[in-house]
């Protein structure tokens, strides 16, 4: 067994590699959350050219309509992970047909302020009607329990937390990068003129992207309801992180915003171990150096 | 000399007869997070909770006016300083009381002193405000750091938890509270084998319990608050942390963390409290009370945070009427605020130290099992109860300057 260490001048920490690949393993694990978001976001971002700040809210949404669903109706995790994203994915949809498309042909900066306060709109309102210490929910009774690893111990929630969110991810990478239907969109977002001559319904096709989008928000939100605390600030905590994540993929750029999901949730993982302090921060020291370096984003296209 | 004892008794006859009859006239601010983590164990039932204090002592005292606003210090230090300043210079806010979040409180304690006005801390936690960052101006009412350590922290060494692993929240109240634990810890012949400081607001904590898994610690020592404490307590389970063999210490737990948590998860947790809702009729009926006030969004049971608020209103009116409405030196009132023994409905008879630090009872709480909870917020049962005497550090060895002369 072997050891790794840090140089004296960060301290000289040093972990077993056993623990190391556990902590290997959860960054993963986290990953997966940040992919899940910074999808959704990319999606939106890619194809509508609108900053989706309400994100974090319809996450935290996601997470709200699980719970009331159990509480309304006794309807447990696996339905909710179903009807929640359904539900938010249309109330996403009033959102864009009411607000958004007036802003399609302004600069971002109005999307992004209009998402903004409407994500502050709906926190307050879930805050007061339910309070900001947490609501309860808990582990679906199929997933409880976990694997001994040798290295670690990995609970049965987490590894489905990572599946669901690697089949989710590459499945929407694959149905934008690789259909006719992900060609389409492409297209209109290009040139929405051109296509909406070729008899498709353009407006109607970014609807529900964005309501799509805003449901793979909801999606991860009820993933999260049972591991973490279900709060009115829950996205606005992680909202910022995601867009960071975002940020260094490249605005827009779907693999990019899979790949660096994963990836920094690595890169976080590991701060964890090494200078706890430092974790909220290490994202945005890495989002600096790579705006500095590439502007456009690790896997951005240049403007 | 009998004629003399007689003339004085007139004396004090006359004078309170004066001050009875005196309109007296104060501005209370309550400052707290009105919208984020902390809303909850504060917020607007802390506001609730002065309303009722208020109204309270009104019924008793029908010429004593009292003028209420709130604020929102939103965690930051600088908004709860900018705000206290504000409150003292312009709108003529005689005393502040709340402020959950030991940095603001620390900030705004400094401004109360400067400005020679009055703070009452219900809802931080530091034991530095009664320690060595204590002034002549604040009070500290609810409980502190100390206070947990010593209910919580102790009743685990004794019951075999003697090698523990902390997860603190990275700024003053996690460090005071690690601090204090620490001391508690080793001082009963416990050891503490490590420790992991996590910044404020940390959503996964899988990370930091899988290396308190493979310190082997027995105890894992949560010194953190709010979310954090939730996000840690939801993880533990879910890594089976208890069914390994650890346990957990939630050294500051409040009612709400346990309603989000639910019982299944929280069941069996040991806390620190110096008040619960349903502890006796007094404290249930004043329940009814907050509750009609508002106190709760969504059927939620008030914390010990609100109760010290209610309390610390009630006896400062009661040291602003013994003044005969002079307020405006802090240090004076904070001295007849001492020199009062203290006596409301939720805390009971006690005194405040010259340190500012108010003593009272403290409660060792055991979270109960989903089948033993028979109604909504029937959540601890108590395990013991800490004597006024023992539960808070004693005065000579905060370091306060007010005490060592």
């Amino acid at each position: 067994m072997f050891e790794l260490c840090l140089p004296a001048i960060l301290g000289g920490k040093c972990i077993p590699s056993a623990a190391l690949f556990g902590q290997l393993l959860i960054g993963l694990i986290n990953g997966s959350f940040y992919a899940l978001l910074s999808l959704g976001l990319a999606v939106i971002f890619g194809m509508l050219n609108i900053i989706n700040f309400t994100h974090g809210a319809q996450y935290m949404l996601g997470a709200f309509t699980a719970y009331i669903i159990l509480q309304k109706t006794g309807l447990g995790y696996w339905p909710a992970l179903i009807i929640a994203p359904l539900i938010v994915g249309v109330l996403g949809i009033i959102i864009e047909r009411t607000m958004l498309q007036w802003l399609y042909k302004l600069d971002h900066l109005y999307g992004l302020l209009l998402t903004f306060g409407v994500a502050l709109i709906i926190e307050g309102i879930v805050r007061n009607e339910y309070g900001s210490a947490g609501l309860p929910y808990t582990l679906p009774d199929s997933l409880r329990g976990g694997q001994n690893l040798g290295f670690m111990f990995l609970p049965n929630y987490r590894a489905w937390v990572v599946g669901a969110s690697l089949v989710v991810c590459f499945g929407t990478w694959f149905v934008i990068e690789r259909t006719r239907l992900g060609a389409y969109l492409r297209a209109a977002t290009e040139n929405p003129t051109l296509v909406r001559a070729f008899g498709i319904n353009v407006p109607r096709m970014i609807t529900l992207t964005y309501g799509f989008g805003v449901a793979l928000a909801a999606f991860a939100g009820v993933m999260a309801a049972p591991i973490y605390n279900v709060s009115p600030q829950m996205g606005a905590e992680l909202i910022i992180v995601v867009f960071a994540v975002v940020v260094i993929g490249g605005m827009g750029s779907i693999l990019g915003a899979i790949l660096t999901g994963f990836g920094l949730g690595v890169i976080e993982g590991l701060t964890k171990v090494f200078f706890p302090e430092a974790s909220n921060t290490v994202i945005f020291v890495i989002m600096a150096i790579v705006l500095l370096v590439r502007p456009a984003g690790l896997f951005g296209r240049r403007a | 000399m009998k004629r003399r004892t007689t003339l004085a008794a007139l004396a004090v006859v006359l004078a309170c007869g004066t001050a009875s009859a005196q309109q007296v006239s104060v501005k209370i601010g309550v400052l707290s997070d009105m919208s984020s983590l902390y809303a909850d164990i504060g917020g607007p039932g802390s506001t609730a909770a002065a309303k009722i204090a208020i109204a309270d002592f009104q019924k008793a005292n029908p010429n004593v006016k009292v003028e209420l606003v709130s604020g929102d210090h939103q965690n930051k230090p600088d908004i709860g300083t900018n705000i206290a300043n504000q409150w003292f210079d312009v709108d003529k806010v005689d005393m502040i009381i709340d402020v959950p979040n030991s940095g603001v409180a620390l900030a705004v304690s400094q401004v109360a002193a400067n400005k020679n006005k009055l703070f009452i801390v219900s809802g931080a936690a530091s034991s530095d405000l009664t320690g060595a960052k204590c002034n002549a101006n604040t009070v500290h009412w609810t409980y502190d750091t100390w206070m947990l350590a010593n209910g919580t922290g102790k009743a685990m060494v004794k019951t075999g938890g003697d090698t523990w692993f902390f997860l603190t929240a990275d700024y003053a109240f996690g460090h005071a509270l690690e601090r204090d634990t620490m001391a508690v810890v080793e001082k009963n012949g416990g050891k503490v084998l490590g420790k992991v400081r996590h910044p404020l607001n940390t959503n996964d904590f899988s990370s930091f319990l899988l290396q308190a898994q493979s310190s082997k610690a027995k105890v894992l020592g949560l010194a953190n608050a709010g979310g954090d404490t939730i996000n840690s307590i939801k993880a533990a389970s879910e890594f089976g942390i208890v069914k390994g063999g650890q346990s957990l210490a939630g050294l500051l737990v409040f009612t709400s963390d346990v309603n989000a948590l639910g019982l299944a998860t929280a069941q069996g947790l040991a806390l620190t409290e110096t008040f619960y809702w349903d502890a006796n009729d007094t404290n249930r009926a004043w329940t009814k009370r907050w509750h009609s006030e508002g106190g709760a969004a969504n059927g939620k049971f008030p914390t010990m945070i609100h109760a010290g608020v209610y309390a610390g209103i009630l006896h400062y009116l009661k040291a602003a009427v013994a003044l005969n409405g002079n307020v405006s030196d802090g240090k004076v009132v904070v001295a007849k605020m001492k020199e009062i023994p203290t006596d409301d409905p939720l805390f009971g008879k006690g005194t405040i130290r010259a340190d500012g630090r108010k003593v009272h009872p403290a409660y060792l709480f055991e979270v109960k099992k989903p089948e033993e909870s028979k109604y909504p917020g029937d959540f601890y049962k108590l395990r013991a109860t800490i004597p006024a005497d023992e539960a808070f550090r004693p005065l000579k060895e905060g370091g306060c300057p007010l005490v060592s002369g």
